[in-house]
């Protein structure tokens, strides 16, 4: 103890300030311990490693900018008169939280910009999150010990998109008025309780005067504190489990290869922060975004034409446009099939693709850890469900338009509704298809390229006057990186008699998993990986093609 | 079934598995031959090369501190209301676009320096780092479960049946306080759907004029918004009232209408449906008047109004709500009544 303090006072006055401040925060926080796992922390590098850091980087500059815009937006719903230096809208009555997001755009320095970098930065933050969730999805990232990260970014998606909706609402002008109205009615659809709903959340009939300051504390207060709590989990696990790397030379399950945190991924991961951050406010120099001031305040009884919401809402809206508008009515009540569905399928077209590693993981019944990425092409079934989710999704999108292509191409609306309420049922079956045979192609070409080389381009003339192209062997490399990859055998229903003779009972989930199982890794789903024996069968009798 | 009891055989090779190094060899032409040799940039080789990287940073963050006294400069020097004409964007605010494209560039330029010194500066060569298994070795595993039974023996939880038992309902019943707290949040909806604010006697007034509606005051193939006299936008309940009241009047030839009780309900071809769209209520803002079909702009439902505002197309579920009109002493449109359905869109007690 003594020896200690002493030692202590004795570098004290040498060691350099930085130093002895660390030293100071290690004895009381035991800062050395964690550095010492995380300062040399490797991370690996890929292009598309850096989608979950744009969603990192949107959501501090969300948060920067919003608390900004807090100290000017008044969340009130009191009826005011405008006064500001808009001139067109001068004398005109609208809600206090509709005047003070005038002022911050008009009247307030720098003000426009903290707003439009606000709105930008949440939709790039959502694009982000959205382009993110499918690299992990079409790499396999998400397999074990994964999965639990797998939910929280997409519990991150899912509460993001409730943020920008409440936001987009919070300024009261006739757009997202009418976007809050929609959501009115569709919660009036919702049998026995929605009545209710509706008046617990609006304080009464719609629009009140209460859902602004509502919405205000659950976008500034409720929805972004969890965020931030399942962010941070996020990246803790994300540290902790280490990041997943693309097979090749040198990569293994058991390791990760990369560069360490300090200096090198620190300076870009830093430096891109300000790359994603000076992007965005250049975009909200030139691009205008949400100018609630040529839409105007928002009325109950007015509408502007070619009303859209932001583009993460777009699939309900495509939902609620193509649905028949069915309403059975019996014993005096009314079933609001027409809203009631698409409501129901809006968390269900989520939740697809959010539980699909489980179901993966269950058919496989692989319990391994897994840090190798997939190839998306090694595995066409997974694949093929993503591209078809995707499809949905998009059709859904085209579907929430269908006012704009109508009158962009000059189609009819009816057409297109109906276009849309097939591909809502067949477009995800065919990009199943299209998607698994073009992974099975791609496959069959790197077995090609391992068994007979790449494609050199030189044209050769043998001597009988056939033409023939030159082959190149692979380098070893890359014949480790094209083979590297597992392939599973199909899980068969194991024997139905046991040792004493006795039938056992198969049980349909046992059934369904064999089949699922064959579908996933049957014959007709993946094409064998090449084996030593048919390259060496192949490399030793050279110059046959 | 669990999935412990798939056979080893349909998983991949367990040596893939463990993705041991293995050494490349006639045996197996694709085994890992382990990370390549880490090859060198201009950077590392040629000390001008690694001098010019440098100018280039220290270039980049200069940049970006002109760019932040170009928006302290643009910040105090550009009025705020001032518009000009960018080419090809428009007319824009020049405070906004001056003061982004400074703090962009200023962002900008860090990032840019601080990746390009990353990128040739600082060491690219690529170190592996192990793994370590994320589930708990099989002592550390069994020392927690001992530890767990040794803890619950203890608390005697699973023997103290009744102790068990009051603490989970009370656990239980605690948050029902909480759910109570949320009955304020509004009042119940009782019928407040079912009505408006129109009853009879009440005139139609034109909610672009402000006056009472004459019936020579609509014309054929015009669309016209009414709300019932004596609300006005100064009022406390106005938009809640609006909501549900707002009208839209349209006079149809009487003998193209083709609902009995549309033609009995209007007033010489004049006709007042409920402006709010059944579907989930947007405002319905287009007319077209050869057909007589209302458009919602929200989700393209489309009525009739000379066919009781029947749907002809879209999501709406069912026709418009019509009020029933008649004429005054003083020769005014107004209202016979309220609406006799709820207005809007459906819920679960419309019936
Ligand atoms: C985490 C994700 C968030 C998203 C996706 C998001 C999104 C949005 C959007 C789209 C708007 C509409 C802006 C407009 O066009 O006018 C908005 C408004 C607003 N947001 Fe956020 N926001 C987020 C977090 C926050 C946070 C953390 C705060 C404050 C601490 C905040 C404060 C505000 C305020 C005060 C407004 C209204 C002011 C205005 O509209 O100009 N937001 N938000
Ligand atoms: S609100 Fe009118 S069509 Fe949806």
């Amino acid at each position: 103890m003594s020896t200690n303090e002493s030692s202590e006072s004795r570098a004290r006055g040498k060691a350099p300030a930085g130093e002895r401040v660390a030293d100071w925060a290690d004895g009381r926080l035991g800062i050395y311990s964690l550095a010492k796992s995380n300062m040399r922390k490797i991370f690996p590098d890929h292009w598309s490693f850096m989608l979950g850091e744009v969603c990192l980087y949107s959501f501090i500059i969300i948060i920067l900018t919003g608390v900004y815009l807090t100290l000017f937006f008044h969340p009130s719903m009191n009826e005011v008169e405008y006064h500001g230096s808009y001139v067109p809208l001068q004398g005109q009555l609208m809600s206090e939280a509709f005047n003070s997001t005038m002022h911050i755009s008009f009247d307030v320095r720098g003000g426009l910009l903290i707003r439009q970098i606000h709105h930008w930065a949440a939709l790039i933050f959502l694009a982000g999150m959205f382009v993110h969730m499918m690299r992990v999805f079409f790499t396999g990232a998400f397999r074990k010990p994964r999965e639990v990260n797998w939910l929280f970014g997409f519990l991150l998606f899912v509460l993001g998109m409730f943020t920008g909706f409440t936001g987009y609402s919070l300024p009261d002008d006739l757009l997202s008025g009418t976007g809050v109205r929609f959501m009115e009615g569709a919660i009036l659809s919702v049998p026995v309780v929605g009545t209710y709903l509706s008046f617990f959340l609006f304080g009464g009939e719609f629009p009140g005067g209460d859902f602004v300051a509502r919405f205000y504390s659950i976008h500034v207060l409720l929805l972004p504190g969890i965020m931030l709590g399942l962010l941070v989990a996020h990246l803790i696990l994300v540290f902790y489990h280490k990041h997943t790397q693309f097979a090749g030379p040198g990569k293994t399950n058991n390791n990760v290869v990369g560069m360490p945190l300090l200096p090198v991924y620190m300076a870009k991961a830093g430096g891109f922060f300000f790359l994603v951050f000076g992007v965005i406010a250049a975009i909200a120099a030139i691009a205008s975004i949400n100018p609630i001031w040529s839409m105007g305040p928002y009325r109950p009884d007015q509408v502007s034409t070619g009303a859209q919401p932001d583009w993460y809402m777009g699939f309900s809206e495509g939902l609620i446009r193509v649905m028949p508008g069915w309403e059975i009515n019996f014993w005096g009540h009314t079933l609001v099939l027409g809203v009631f569905i698409p409501l129901v399928i809006f968390p269900l077209v989520l939740v697809a693709i959010a539980v699909y590693p489980f179901i993966e993981s269950w058919v496989t019944g692989d319990k391994r850890e897994h840090h190798i990425l997939d190839r998306p092409r090694n595995a066409p079934t997974r694949t093929a469900f993503g591209v078809a989710w995707i499809t949905w999704y998009m059709v859904l999108l085209i579907g929430g338009g269908n006012d704009l292509w109508a009158t962009h191409f000059h189609l009819s609306i009816n057409a297109i509704t109906w276009f849309v309420r097939v591909a809502f049922f067949v477009a995800p079956v065919l990009a199943f298809v299209a998607t698994k045979r073009i992974c099975l192609g791609l496959q069959r070409r790197d077995k090609d390229k391992v068994l007979h080389g790449r494609e050199s381009g030189i044209i050769k003339r043998l001597p009988h006057g056939e033409f023939i192209e030159v082959h190149e062997p692979l380098s070893q490399e890359q014949l480790h990186t094209l083979t590297a990859h597992e392939q599973y055998a199909p899980a068969a229903i194991g024997a139905t008699v046991d040792e004493n003779g006795v039938e056992r009972k198969v049980k349909g989930a046992e059934k369904l998993r064999a089949k699922l199982s064959e579908a996933y890794y049957g014959e007709e789903s993946q094409i064998p990986k090449p084996t030593v024996e048919e390259y060496k069968e192949i490399t030793s009798g050279h110059g046959h093609h | 079934m669990s999935s412990q009891d798939i056979p080893e055989e349909n998983l991949p090779a367990e040596q893939d598995a463990h993705g041991a190094v293995g050494v490349a060899d006639d045996k197996n032409p694709f085994a890992d031959p382990g990370l390549p040799p880490h090859e060198h940039r201009v950077q590392d080789i040629d000390e001008r090369a690694a001098r010019r990287s440098e100018r280039t940073v220290a270039m980049l963050f200069t940049v970006s501190m002109l760019a932040t006294v170009g928006f302290i400069a643009s910040y105090v020097g550009i009025p705020h209301d001032k518009s000009i004409f960018v080419f090809p964007i428009g007319h824009i605010n020049a405070l906004n676009f001056a003061l982004g494209l400074t703090l962009g560039l200023a962002l900008f330029a860090i990032g840019a320096g601080a990746v390009h010194w990353a990128r040739t500066l600082m060491s690219d060569e690529e170190v592996a780092d192990e793994r370590h298994p994320i589930e708990a070795p099989p002592e550390v595993r069994a020392k927690v479960h001992a530890d767990f039974k040794q803890g619950a023996k203890e608390s005697a939880l699973g023997r103290r049946k009744l102790i068990r038992n009051t603490m989970f309902g009370a656990l239980a019943l605690f948050p029902l306080s909480g759910v109570m707290l949320l009955r304020d949040l509004g009042p119940l909806p009782g019928t407040k759907l079912r009505h408006t604010m129109w009853r009879k006697g009440l005139q139609l007034v034109n909610m672009n004029t402000n006056e009472p509606l004459r019936p020579s005051d609509v014309a054929v193939g015009s669309l016209t918004f009414a709300k019932p006299e004596g609300l006005e936008e100064h009022d406390e309940e106005f938009q809640t009232e609006i909501a549900k009241a707002a009208l839209m009047i349209v006079r149809i030839q009487p003998d193209n209408i083709k609902d009995k009780r549309e033609l009995e309900w209007s007033y010489e071809g004049i006709v007042a449906y409920s402006k709010i769209c059944t579907h989930v209520g947007c405002p319905i803002s287009l007319y077209e008047q050869q057909t007589h079909h209302v458009l919602c702009p929200c989700h393209q439902s489309t009525f009739d109004l000379s066919d009781g505002a029947r749907v002809i197309f879209g999501p709406a579920g069912h026709a418009l709500p019509q009020l029933r009109i008649g004429v005054n002493d003083q020769g005014y449109l107004e209202a016979l009544g309220d609406f006799d359905e709820p207005v809007g869109p459906a819920f679960w007690e419309r019936g």
